[in-house]
């Protein structure tokens, strides 16, 4: 094998296909990290980029489907809409995978509903907030992810209790939630890669330092905190579908999930007896590591077999936005009974 | 005592809702255009589901008119609360059936007026014997009453029962029962209806039938090859989203697998709604929602967006009263200006405004299109008295042009045009070309932003390119003006025009043929959509004055004539509003206008 065709994923891309225009985001900004890390798992998880629809909100977070696969359409839509012409693209075209990518002020304060609706409808689509308790774009207000307490750059604590996409998620029914942290891509891509496997909503919450509004002491979504007050549920790595899983774990530590185009996420556990797949459980570790001041990171749900929005509608295989004059209009006859010509 | 009407009345059922009269109502207005004799049925309701006044009007009409009457000949009062007022609404020479315990008394007695006392609630309860079925069964005695007087024969009535009742035969066998009680009844105890009367017709309804707004919409829609909807219920638009999930349920299932060949999702709310669509359109399928007003309110950002990212989308406005709530089951032609320009910055929308049933379907279709050809959202205004009332029709066309997908550019068009640019103006209309997300072709993605964007869809704060977007999106709308159904005319080389749209045409019909009969010929103008198309500047070029009528308070289309017409065709032109809630009937024309000629001869005559 030649170095040149080493570097090329399972439908041979190189890598450079997955980035896109430079960043004009601040140097240091977690929501960079997160870009990176999406180039990677998308270049390894082989995506084709003209099957990839890249949806968001508005917020810096939002900005960042335009730095990568700059070959995959884009939709940059209103603030906190972006689940609504997501699930009208799937709706279209089912055969497109949809990455929405979102910041806490887009899914939690005006996206609020939105969110909770996509999810309830368990739209087939990647869905990451990335979250860094303050409105980015607009300098650094508190959005409702800030915790109880966290303070603001310019002074002003915030008082009102905080909203966890994670729990609102595995409370509303989400088949698959995981929460990370843009400086951690150990952890971050094999998760990228089991949400581009699952069928159905899945959510990552990256906790993304802002380093110009919410970088400083005070903050519960800076770097020093989250690196003080990580806890790991569960380390992943990722196999996808096809390859020979090797588990070179312990045995009795290591949860398999399989995903449902038959990829594998292993996940080493950290704590002992964390399982992925109860949702009591989930709930239960995520309010008592909050009440802690402890930010849980890892594959915190995962349900496999409950059916996604085009399912449940019974839609085609086929692609809506494919069907012609033909196979939609009525034939002459038919037309004539309810049309009053019969 | 009042002239005799023949095939040329109204009657009026006053009756509280909630009491099931629905299906009596059906059935005589069934029974009569059984006869040969045109009828328009018009159901005035309460935003209540049991308790309050509700009436509907049923107008036979030899002429064909399709609008609402101000006086009734012939009223069935059934309920106390309205009594008073219901007696006021008969004109002279008129008859009354009553539930026979109301007074008779100051406000309403007239002497002339015939009253038909009926004991309904005893008569019921006496021939009646399952209370559950009383309600209902009550109400066809109003029927065979008026079967009775007005002597439409009994296998008429019978027909029509079977056409209500299709899969239900016992319903309509019992139904047939209680409307011999009330017919037996008018033999023996009422006196012959003097005024009043129907005799068959021949010709004038042949091959017609009925159909509401919504229904008609819908049809347009499953015809015109719409897969995926999002709506948020609310009256009146909601039976258009319930026609299409019927339509859909009916013809588009597979009948083997139970594969839809749609997607329909009843969204969280109205910006929900249309935020799915237009990802649906983006994504190449052709998409529309219904709502009314307060969701069009809701709707703003994304319409706006729509159209600067230029994404195709169908929008039905099936308007009612308003602001806000307003009187949400009264009609109104009050969202024109508002949908034209929704949206913040410079944005203007194609605005379908069908004026009957069959415009509606054809207007379906025809959105459906002109939203893939323009890549834009396209209104379409339609109206309570339009969608939710029935209308008497000529059959629908089937469509013979295929659809009009509009500028796309698959894989095989990149390769010989890898350099495409999303919003580059190729052929001079404005119009760019787009290509759909999921096309295989290294060329195909773009970035679509709400953000200021250059020719590549690249992101750009320059005023230059900002600007040359801007005036590329102006040249579009002029585009769209060729494009959209062009304006009807009727025209005898009268000096006096009238310009109208929408379910006010209906008015403009009648009020035409009346001024005729005063001495008054008028020349018709019926715009069919915004952006005005050149006609209308045309049409007021050839005439002296011409009448704007329109059903809003502030004159929505004069205002938008104002913006567009040069000053000497504006000082041509005289606004006439009708905005009470109730549709539009011809002497809230006829009256103003012949007023008018009074004052501008005086005028005249003043000068010279
Ligand atoms: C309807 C509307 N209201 C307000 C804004 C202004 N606005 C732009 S981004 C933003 C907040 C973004 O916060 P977040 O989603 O957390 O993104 P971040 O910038 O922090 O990544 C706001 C309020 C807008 N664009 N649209
Ligand atoms: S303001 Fe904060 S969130 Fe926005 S780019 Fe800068 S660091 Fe990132
Ligand atoms: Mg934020």
């Amino acid at each position: 094998m030649t170095a040149a065709a080493q570097s090329l994923n399972i439908i041979g891309l190189a890598r450079e296909v997955y980035k896109g225009s430079p960043t004009t985001l601040c140097a240091g900004c977690g929501h960079n990290s997160i870009t990176n890390h999406l180039i990677k798992a998308l270049y390894e998880y082989g995506v084709p980029p003209h099957r990839l629809a890249k949806m968001s909100g508005i917020g810096c977070s939002s900005k960042t489907p335009a730095y990568f696969v700059d070959r995959a359409h884009g939709f940059n839509g209103l603030h906190g809409r972006m689940p609504s012409a997501a699930t009208g693209a799937k709706l279209a075209n089912r055969e497109l995978m949809v990455l929405g990518i979102s910041g806490d002020g887009d899914t939690a304060s005006i996206g609020l509903g939105q969110y909770c609706h996509m999810i309830r409808r368990n739209v087939d689509m990647t869905y990451i907030v990335e979250n860094n308790g303050v409105y980015g774009l607009t300098k650094g207000q508190f959005s409702a992810t800030a915790d109880v307490g966290s303070t603001l750059k310019h002074g002003g604590s915030n008082a009102y209790t905080t909203i966890d996409v994670c729990g609102l998620a595995i409370e509303l029914g989400a088949t698959f939630v995981a929460r990370s942290f843009s400086g951690d891509g150990k952890q971050l891509v094999p998760l990228l890669e089991a949400a581009f496997a699952h069928r159905g909503t899945a959510i990552l919450d990256v906790i993304s330092p802002c380093v110009t509004f919410n970088d400083h002491e005070g903050s519960t979504k800076s770097y020093a905190y989250v690196k003080e007050h990580d806890v790991l549920v569960n380390a992943p790595d990722f196999i996808p579908a096809g390859k020979e899983i090797v588990v070179d774990y312990e045995p009795g530590t290591v949860q398999d999930v399989e995903l449902d185009d038959g990829s594998h996420l292993l996940l080493r556990k950290l704590e002992r007896d964390y399982d992925a797949t109860d949702r009591l459980g989930a709930l239960r570790t995520i309010h008592e590591s909050r009440t802690r001041g402890e930010l849980v990171t890892g594959l915190l749900f995962v349900s496999g077999d409950e059916p996604d929005l085009c399912e449940r509608e019974r839609m085609p295989a086929r692609p809506l936005r494919n069907f012609a004059e033909g196979d939609l209009r009525l034939d002459r006859a038919t037309f004539a009974k309810i049309a009053g010509g019969a | 005592m009042g002239n005799k009407a023949v095939n040329d009345f109204t009657i009026r059922v006053a009756t509280v809702n909630g009491s099931g009269s629905q299906s009596s109502n059906l059935v005589l207005t069934n029974a009569i255009f059984r006869l040969g004799v045109p009828v328009a049925p018009k159901n005035v309701f309460p935003s209540n589901i049991e308790g309050l006044p509700t009436w509907y009007d049923i107008r036979a009409t030899a002429r064909g008119y399709r609008c609402r009457t101000r006086t009734i000949d012939l009223l069935v009062a059934l309920n106390t609360a309205t009594w008073t007022q219901d007696v006021a609404s008969v004109r002279s020479g008129g008859a009354i059936v009553h539930e026979s315990t109301y007074p008779v008394a100051g406000l309403t007695q007239r002497d002339d007026i015939t009253y038909y006392a009926v004991p309904f609630t005893e008569l019921a309860k006496t021939h009646v014997k399952d209370g559950a079925m009383r309600k209902y069964l009550t109400n066809m005695i109003y029927v065979g009453v008026l079967a009775e007087l007005l002597r439409i024969p009994e296998s008429t009535i019978e027909a029509a029962l079977g056409a209500q009742f299709k899969s239900k035969p016992k319903a309509a066998a019992a139904n047939l029962e209680a409307v011999r009680v009330g017919s037996a009844y008018a033999r023996e105890h009422l006196p012959p209806l003097e005024n009043i009367a129907i005799e068959p017709m021949a010709g004038a309804t042949d091959g017609l039938f009925f159909i509401d707004g919504n229904r008609a919409a819908a049809l347009g829609c499953l015809m015109g090859g719409c897969t995926v909807s999002a709506w948020y219920p609310i009256t009146p638009a909601s039976s258009l989203c319930e026609s299409f999930i019927a339509l859909c349920e009916k013809y588009r299932v597979d009948p083997e697998t139970g594969e839809r060949k749609y997607a329909i999702v009843q969204a969280e709310d109205e910006l929900a709604a249309v935020g799915m669509i237009i990802g649906a359109g983006w994504a190449g399928a052709r998409a529309m929602t219904a709502t009314s007003g307060p969701g069009i309110s809701l709707m703003a950002e994304y319409v706006g967006y729509a159209s600067f990212a230029e994404i195709p989308a169908v929008i039905f406005d099936v308007q009612r009263v308003g602001p806000s709530t307003g009187l949400p089951t009264r009609t109104m032609q009050g969202d024109l200006s508002f949908t034209y320009s929704l949206g913040h910055g410079d944005t203007k929308h194609p605005v379908l405004l069908p004026g009957t049933v069959d415009e509606l379907y054809e207007d379906g279709m025809a959105a459906l299109d002109l939203a893939e050809r323009m890549q834009c959202p396209v209104f379409v205004l339609s109206d309570l008295d339009l969608g939710m009332n029935s209308w008497l029709t000529k059959p629908f066309a089937y469509p013979e042009k295929p659809f009009d997908r509009g500028k796309i550019l698959r894989a095989e068009d990149l390769s010989a045009h890898p350099d495409w640019g999303r919003y580059r103006d190729v052929d001079g209309d404005g119009i760019p070309y787009r290509t759909l997300p999921g096309t295989d072709h290294p060329a195909a993605g773009y970035f679509t932003r709400g953000t200021g964007h250059d020719e590549e869809a690249k992101y750009s704060e320059n005023p230059e390119v900002w600007q040359r977007n801007l005036d590329r999106l102006a040249r579009k709308h002029e585009t769209a003006r060729t494009l959209v159904p062009q304006p009807l005319l009727e025209e005898t080389g009268s000096a006096i025009g009238i310009l109208a749209y929408g379910s006010t045409h209906h008015a403009v019909v009648e009020a035409r043929d009346l001024l005729r009969e005063a001495g008054l010929e008028t020349d018709y103008l019926r715009v069919r959509a915004l952006p005005l198309a050149a006609e209308v500047a045309a049409f007021v070029d050839r005439h002296e004055t011409v009448y704007v009528v329109e059903q809003n308070r502030d004159g929505q289309l004069f205002g938008i004539l104002r913006n567009e017409l040069l000053p000497e065709q504006i000082a041509r032109l005289r606004s006439l509003r009708h905005y009470n809630g109730v549709p539009i009937d011809a002497s809230a024309i006829v009256d103003p206008v012949l007023e008018s000629r009074r004052e501008l001869a005086h005028a005249g005559g003043a000068r010279s």
